[in-house]
């Protein structure tokens, strides 16, 4: 049962809603383009928020977890090009590419249980870049710098996954699930043990958790969480390549998680929708000379402005809407205190 | 009748909504052609894709901007090199900003992913930027993707036939960069070096490889020349490390080696670098008019903006941008029945690059061109490529049969091979 109060619920139920009838508003480009875009990159993020809010690791290793899955829906899929000898339906890829990428979280948690902060950073950072300069020289598997094509997803009700309509509401139920597998978990007893590790690992271990069994199962979980994530991901991209799951990738779902707001669930998908905005149309904005640049300005004034990204700026407006201040500020400073933990 | 303010103003607002009709039907009957580009703006190549866009720049402004009646509307995008960016910059063109063709991309891995994007259109149309990859259009083609260009198999054509032939080589020591473009350029030499009887000893490096010394220390003693297929500062790392130790075997480089990057820098490598051979679909001396005259376009309007000689970026781009042109002038910049007639008439023009090589198409809508063997040359004090043998009408398949061809197999860093005997 997700905990939430009525008032949550009912906000919850309105967003949904409101997404459910978009594609009555927007143009399929906006439709599939930027929330579909940005609701599987925000299922990555997703999975980055979890790990780091309710557990407080900071993992860069979520894109090549996503990737994990990608690539193995793109080995497994019946359309790839060049095909492979293991192809079979999608209806059968799909979920093993979200268990492959299951236990790949798993051993990022395993490899790197006893690691903290900078040094969790740094070896979930060193296994990503492995990650992918080994599948661009892998020829036999991951087919080097040209990777696997034609990833076009499976058919639903006789439409090909690229429609529109099918895509959108794909990544609509997938990032909903997820969204509410996450508010769920974290009111668990394991969810209320990892927050209880993040606060302080000496204490829960001497209370009597086995603290590194939950920190193995956290990274699990992230990985399914961003297995869905890359297997739409590899469908949206009609393939996949080593620099999907690269450097720039694995730092742009940072940027997206912490710009969104590492402090609850939904900033990972506000996030991506400001990336997939800025990315989309920053060089119509500014022209296609100095486009990066404005990425960067606005990126780094949503952080100066606010450490805890655009999430926060809204606790805290409400906070000041209120009045009071008294409860939301001090989740706010638990928040902050998580964050610059992280940073 | 008497001239109120109020008859005036009726009569004002008449002739503007009359002229705003007659406008609005005059855009009717010949809307613009929208025409969208991706090139690399951003990271590694953005110099290269800089230059492309000068060069479609020059194309358009050749021509006014207009085309078979109609006006050209250019949207210009950028990518950074990789397939995904490339993509989303590609589906933007074509969903939000409706255009009816895309030019571009710049890299082999983008251009792939623009491939199998234009199978899932119909009615628009992909040319290709400046990007090699063999499999483009090699294997599982796209029926609305063309490419004017030659790609990296194809540009070394001749080579293998002048270094066995001409050089004297019987026996060449590889040293190459490990991934899927210097396979592509290997497997264009080794074909006819091999099949003549040459033997080459082959050493991978990784790509932004800086200590050769291990590389240099395994070369057979035997050898007459070192094929080097690396580019930018790979390449320029090796030379120099190859004349420190004394080095003084004969150069034989790919169509990427004598890069700026080679040619400006100062040091022992020079020694070395004077007379390298190599083949590509460029030269900087090129006596071929149309070279001469493009070239001299390209300086008069881009003056110290550009580079002294149009880089091979900006030769595909506009390569590619005149075949759209002069496919748009053919069918009077009739772009209905899903381009129909427009993709017909690209598929059967026959042009002249600027590099002066003659360009079709083959059945998989991949140029046909010619090639050029060049060398390095001191031209009064600064390093320059120049042409001194040309291959005429260089297929994809190097001349063979389509599935004979394919039988060979996808180069790789074990095909083909031809080592020495022992």
């Amino acid at each position: 049962m997700i905990m939430m109060s009525t008032r949550q619920w009912a906000l919850t139920g309105l967003g949904v809603a409101i997404l459910m009838v978009l594609p009555l508003l927007l143009h399929n480009f906006w439709l599939v383009n930027i929330m579909g875009r940005a609701m599987v990159y925000g299922v990555v993020a997703l999975s980055l928020t979890f790990l780091a809010h309710y557990g407080g690791f900071i993992s860069l290793a979520q894109t090549m977890v996503a990737g994990i899955a990608g690539y193995a829906v793109a080995m497994m899929a019946p359309t790839a090009i060049p095909l492979s000898t293991m192809a079979m339906p999608y209806a059968l890829a799909i979920p093993l590419a979200v268990l492959a990428a299951t236990l790949a979280g798993a051993l990022v948690g395993l490899i790197a249980v006893n690691t903290r902060e900078i040094y969790l950073l740094m070896i979930t950072l060193a296994l990503a870049v492995g990650f992918s300069l080994f599948a661009q020289s892998n020829i036999t598997w991951f087919r080097g710098y040209e990777g696997i094509r034609n990833i076009v997803g499976p058919e639903v009700f006789g439409l090909p996954f690229r429609t529109p309509m099918v895509f959108y509401y794909s990544a609509l139920i997938v990032a909903v699930l997820m969204y509410l597998l996450v508010l769920y978990v974290v009111r668990t007893p394991f969810g209320l043990v990892l927050q209880a590790i993040r606060d302080s690992n000496r204490r829960t271990a001497a209370i009597g958790f086995n603290v590194a069994l939950h920190r193995i199962a956290a990274f699990a979980l992230a990985g399914f969480i961003a297995g869905w994530g890359g297997v739409l991901i590899t469908f949206y991209n009609i393939g996949i390549t080593p620099s999907s799951i690269g450097l720039w990738a694995t730092v742009a779902v940072l940027i997206m998680a912490v710009i969104g707001g590492l402090g609850h669930p939904l900033g990972a998908f506000i996030g991506a929708l400001i990336y997939a905005l800025m990315d989309t149309f920053a060089s119509t904005i500014i022209g296609h000379d100095r486009f990066n640049t404005l990425i960067g300005l606005v990126f780094l004034s949503i952080v100066l402005l606010s450490p805890d990204g655009v999430w926060g700026i809204g606790e805290r407006l409400k906070a000041t809407l209120q009045g009071k201040g008294s409860k939301p500020a001090v989740e706010e400073a638990a928040g902050n205190e998580t964050a610059d933990r992280g940073s | 009748m008497t001239f109120t303010r109020r008859t005036a103003m009726a009569w004002a607002m008449g002739t503007v909504a009359a002229v705003f009709a007659l406008s609005d039907a005059m855009a009717q009957d010949q809307p613009p052609i929208r025409i969208g580009s991706i090139t690399t703006l951003e990271g590694p190549f953005a110099t290269g894709g800089q230059d492309a866009y000068r060069a479609m720049e020059m194309a358009f402004e050749a021509i006014d901007y207009t085309v078979g009646g109609r006006e050209i509307q250019w949207i210009r995008e950028s990518s950074n090199a990789t397939p995904d960016v490339a993509l989303a910059r590609a589906r933007k063109l074509i969903e939000q900003d409706e255009v009816d063709i895309i030019i571009g991309p710049l890299s082999g891995a983008e251009g792939i992913a623009l491939r199998d994007y234009s199978r899932t259109l119909t009615g628009r149309t992909i040319i290709n930027g400046s990007s090699g990859a063999a499999d483009t259009t090699l294997r599982d083609p796209s029926s609305n993707f063309f490419r004017f260009n030659t790609e990296g198999t194809q540009w070394m054509a001749g080579l293998g036939t002048y270094a066995y032939e001409e050089m004297d080589s019987r026996h060449v020591a590889l040293v190459a960069a490990d991934y899927a473009f210097p396979y592509a350029q290997v497997f264009g030499f080794m074909h006819e070096y091999c099949e003549l009887g040459g033997a080459v000893t082959k050493l991978w490096s990784p790509l932004n490889t800086t200590d050769f010394s291990s590389i240099i220390a395994q070369f057979p003693s035997d050898i007459d020349a070192v094929l080097l297929i690396q580019g930018g500062t790979d390449a320029l790392a090796f030379l120099t490390q190859y004349a420190e130790v004394g080095g003084d075997l004969p150069i034989i480089g790919g169509s990427i080696t004598a890069d700026q990057t080679l040619l400006s820098a100062r040091g022992p490598h020079q020694r070395l670098m004077e007379g390298m051979v190599a083949a590509g679909p460029i030269a900087d001396l090129n006596e071929d008019p149309n070279w001469q005259d493009f070239v001299a376009r390209y300086r008069e309007r881009w003056g110290s903006e550009g580079f002294d000689s149009p880089s091979i970026h900006a030769v595909n781009y506009y390569t590619n941008t005149i075949a759209v042109l002069q496919a748009l002038e053919e069918v009077g910049g009739d772009l209905s029945d899903d381009q129909a007639a427009f993709q017909a008439a690209l598929a059967e023009i026959e042009f002249t690059a600027p590099t002066g090589a003659n360009v079709r198409l083959d059945s998989n809508r991949q140029a046909i061109s010619d090639i050029f063997l060049t060398r390095i040359v001191n031209d009064g004090g600064t390093m320059r490529t120049e042409a001194f043998g040309r291959t005429p009408d260089v297929t994809q398949t190097l001349g063979m049969d389509t599935e004979e061809f394919l039988a060979l197999g996808s180069p790789s860093r074990d095909n083909p091979d031809c080592p020495p005997a022992l």
